[in-house]
């Protein structure tokens, strides 16, 4: 065996933080090479560094690849080499089509006239490799995103690729998807291309790895191959947060109340095309002091479910009742869900759960600005004591109330997007997908967090894409697919063989 | 929810302890800005001889810019909340031309015309606004139009001709002086006391919000900063009204724009409309989720802006002391600059009242020491531009370093 590539004392700061602290990193010709740690232990950050994200005058240390050093300036210098990177945040043109995508600055052109015909012809091909039927013609918008990610993958493929890194792949993916895209891995790997993988699901990297490297607080803590075992995942876990986590869902003690929340008869529609029926008939109901989990694949409609419940933000040609404690109510704007105390934990924190550029603060009160003011006038100290209040309840890791949460990590900005709905005191909460791209410790505390809620009274929907969450937190499961619910389990039937036979069999 | 108490958030902000240098560092805009305007002033002071500074020349200054510093406050909002406004230049002409109209053509009494004319403002800036917010029509899109449409209804309604001269009550408005009620000998008594009690006063509230937030954390400006900015108020407005209070003192205009000016900056700092403004601008749809009624803020700050432009027609018309087709031309541009050059981003969510007044009155000493020194219009323009550049070159750059 010899080592593809060796990244030998990295070490890259910030302003006022070092990223990376003299990280070694060997991984050999052909194989998947899985690199895990906690958010902010630096493993973005590595990859930034490989691929030439930041020049190699800005950070310490060689990269030699095929035993060469080499000194890359900007991306284009590691494409040359063959050293593809893929971002967690897909980097496509929405309103362009696939073909378009996958040759964007690569153009099929002679003297910047492109030939059409071979650009669609030689994207068949590669979609072709990464088992993609779609025509070449289609625009990605109208692409889930576990097609999308595809695309991205076969935009690489388009290019010369020896060393293929993938950060958080399947962050976005539902389970199919995420199986079928650590097939293609495997693939890959017996057709002789290296692959990196960074990713927070340590079943996927139990599952494809052959070496695993872990960092923590942006240093190399140990490098070990992957034994395919049920062991791998805790030894995974210890080394990564450097302790033993006994368990990964914290426990609680169940006390339902009544049905606190009904949604009956409900159907919706696509928010564009009035003819795509996407929820049907929903039937769904929600205890005081429960959870219920909403399990689905990805495009089953729960997180359009979610929002047209909550003021109809989402679709159009709504129909059915939301029953608050047995009493029907109107909840047609966002503000009405709001006051009768329902609140929505987005999926996407930072395209609709934060302003970014605004303070900790700012974000956390910014839902229920009436409890911080009189009259329409902001009381400055009782929003600050709240700020306070909530960056102590969440253990909101900052350096001070009025940074701005851009700065933040990625756990660290779901606590404030959890605390300003917390701060709204709702009697509901839709929390949709709480815990994505967040590491194990956050998960843990967003978990006890969820758990004081229920005890407090609240009900809880949880929406999750991880069946193991959902198992481990859930009082109830409700499986969706296809805009229906197909399916109920209380928590100590279910598992994740059910849940996948109640959607494969409602299908067709 | 107790139990989640952890020691290390609260520890390491009382670490992080505040320092001079990084306080500044991280304030660079606000200062910088301020400190822009101090080494603008003083080096014209010096190039013109003194005659920047001169009483005269200082009311003269501030009548210049009065109708951009009202529009700025308008825009401000605006452009915090991601958008824009082009039309407010035709509005000025168009509003100028309907009071010249209503109060020499049809003799319509000063204070009825000026309600007629503000209530014009305001119902521009609402259809304006009801289709960027309610329809999603692109501002630059609806206000280029607005543009276009008022400028031609303003020669409409001239019919091609200056109108003028109008009632002295109204000329007031632009030229008139606020009485000397104290009778003092040599100096404006009344002026001098304002300026005093108006320092005094701001000292005053900065301490109590001071006391206030070190009651619950640290504070987060360095005392000797504090003390620094506090004894700079109240130097710069008793030297600015004793300069005042050698002419004529205080020109009703300046009470008017002290008044908007104090009005808007405790309406977007201290108010939840103010704050949600702000979050429109930042993250549309975050706020939106988080049930923030978008569209009739949106809605509002237009209807807002046409109300400003509206006053700063009639304070512009007074001025002149005529309508003239002309008049208001190529304004939304000086106002926009202004509102960038202040730190609000192009991208909606950042900004504030007193940083593009700043920019306002910073562009204004520009033009007003080139002239002076008899800069032609021709380079004039050029510097200007040049400093916008600057400014918002400045603006990102910063940022990144912070980033």
């Amino acid at each position: 065996m010899n080592a593809i590539l060796e990244m030998r004392g990295i070490t890259k700061t910030f302003p006022g933080v070092k990223a990376l602290d003299n990280v070694n990193l060997s991984v050999e010709e052909g194989e998947i090479h899985a690199l895990v740690g906690e958010n902010g232990a630096g493993k973005s950050t590595l990859m930034k560094v490989l691929s030439g994200v930041y020049p190699h005058n800005e950070f310490e240390g060689d990269i030699l690849y095929r035993g060469e050093t080499q000194k890359f300036s900007r991306i284009a210098d590691s494409e040359e080499k063959g050293i593809i990177i893929i971002h967690q945040e897909l980097a496509l043109v929405p309103l362009l089509s696939i073909a378009e995508n996958i040759f964007l600055g690569n153009e099929t052109a002679k003297g910047g006239i492109i030939d059409w015909n071979e650009a669609h012809r030689r994207a068949k091909e590669v979609l072709g490799k990464v088992g993609l039927s779609e025509p070449t013609t289609t625009k990605i918008t109208n692409l889930g995103t576990g097609k999308q990610q595809l695309v991205e993958i076969a935009k690489a493929l388009s290019k010369r690729v020896e060393l293929l890194i993938l950060d958080e792949p399947t962050s976005s993916l539902n389970e199919h998807d995420s199986a079928a895209l650590l097939e293609l891995m495997l693939e890959f790997k017996r057709q002789g291309i290296t692959s990196i993988i960074i990713s927070h699901k340590l079943n996927e990297v139990a599952y494809v790895a052959d070496t695993i490297t872990v960092l923590r607080d942006g240093q190399t803590v140990s490098s070990f191959p992957c034994e395919h075992g049920p062991e791998i995942e805790n030894r995974i876990i210890k080394e990564m947060v450097g302790r033993e986590l006994t368990n990964r869902f914290p426990p609680r003690d169940v006390a339902k109340g009544d049905v606190i929340m009904e949604v009956k008869d409900w159907n919706v529609y696509h928010h564009l095309h009035s003819d795509r029926h996407l929820i049907r008939d929903v039937n769904i109901n929600v205890r005081a002091g429960e959870i219920v989990g909403i399990a689905g694949l990805m495009g089953a409609g729960r997180t359009e479910l979610a929002m047209s419940v909550f003021g109809r933000s989402y679709g159009q040609k709504i129909s059915g009742e939301v029953r608050l404690k047995g009493a029907p109510v109107d909840v047609s704007d966002i503000n009405k869900a709001v006051e009768l105390g329902i609140a929505y934990v987005t999926e996407d924190r930072k395209e609709y759960g934060l302003v970014l550029e605004n303070s900790i603060k700012n974000n956390l009160t910014l839902a229920n600005l009436e409890g911080v003011s009189r009259k329409g006038i902001l009381d400055d100290q009782a929003e600050r004591r709240v700020g306070r209040e909530y960056i102590d309840k969440m253990n909101i890791r900052c350096s001070s109330m009025l940074q701005d949460v851009v700065n933040l990590s990625g756990g660290n900005q779901q606590k404030v997007v959890l605390g300003k709905w917390l701060y709204s005191n709702p009697e509901v909460l839709i929390l949709d997908e709480p815990t994505r791209g967040i590491d194990v410790n956050a998960k843990f505390e967003i978990y006890t967090i969820i758990n004081e809620l229920a005890a407090q009274g609240r009900g809880i929907v949880f929406i999750s894409s991880e069946m193991p969450e959902l198992l481990g937190m859930c009082d109830r499961i409700y499986v969706m697919n296809e805009g229906r619910i197909v399916g109920e389990l209380p928590a100590s039937e279910a598992s994740q063989e059910k849940i996948m036979t109640m959607i494969v069999k409602s299908d067709g | 929810m107790q139990q989640v108490v952890n020691a290390p958030a609260s520890s390491s902000e009382a670490e992080n302890k505040i320092t001079i240098g990084s306080y500044i560092k991280a304030n660079m805009r606000e200062y910088g800005l301020l400190l822009a305007l101090i080494v603008v002033m003083v080096s014209f002071q010096i190039m013109t001889d003194g005659i920047l500074m001169k009483p005269l020349n200082i009311t003269n200054l501030v009548l210049q810019n009065s109708y951009i510093v009202i529009m700025a406050i308008g825009m401000l909002l605006v452009i915090v909340a991601g958008h824009i406004d082009l039309s407010v230049g035709s509005v000025v002409g168009f509003i100028g031309a309907l009071a010249a109209v209503l109060m020499v053509s049809y003799e319509v009494p000063v204070f009825i015309a000026v309600i007629i004319c503000l209530l014009a403002g305001v119902a521009i800036g609402a259809v304006q606004g009801y289709w960027v917010a309610y329809h999603r029509i692109p501002a630059f899109i609806v206000t280029l139009a607005g543009m276009l449409v008022f400028r031609g209804l303003t020669l409409a309604l001239l019919q091609g001709q200056s109108i003028g001269p109008f009632p002295t009550t109204f000329q007031r408005l632009s030229s008139g002086f606020i009485p000397d009620l104290t009778g003092m000998e040599g100096t404006h008594g009344l002026t001098l006391l304002l300026g005093a009690v108006i320092s005094l006063y701001l000292v005053y509230a900065n301490f109590r919000s001071r006391m206030a937030q070190q009651k619950i954390a640290s504070a987060e400006e360095p005392l000797s900063v504090f003390i620094l900015q506090n004894g700079l108020i109240l130097f710069a407005i008793n030297y600015f009204t004793l300069l005042m209070a050698g002419y004529r003192g205080l020109p009703n205009v300046l009470i008017v724009m002290a008044v908007l000016i104090a009005a808007y900056s405790f309406f977007t700092s201290r108010t939840t409309m103010g704050r949600r403004i702000y979050a429109i601008g930042g993250n549309e749809k975050a706020a939106r989720l988080s049930g923030v009624n978008t569209q009739k803020l949106t809605f509002l700050a237009f209807a807002n802006m046409g109300f400003l432009a509206a006053l700063a027609g009639l304070v512009f018309a007074a001025r002149l002391n005529s309508a003239s087709p002309k008049a208001g031309v190529a304004f939304e541009l000086d106002v926009i600059a202004a509102v960038f050059i202040g730190g609000a981003s192009m991208s909606g969510g950042v900004g504030t009242v007193v940083g593009a007044v700043i920019g306002a009155f910073l562009m204004g000493v520009m033009n007003n020491g080139m002239s002076i020194m008899s800069v032609g219009i021709d380079y004039q323009q050029v510097i200007k531009g040049l400093v916008l550049l600057a400014a918002v070159i400045f603006d990102v750059y910063n940022k990144k370093k912070a980033g």
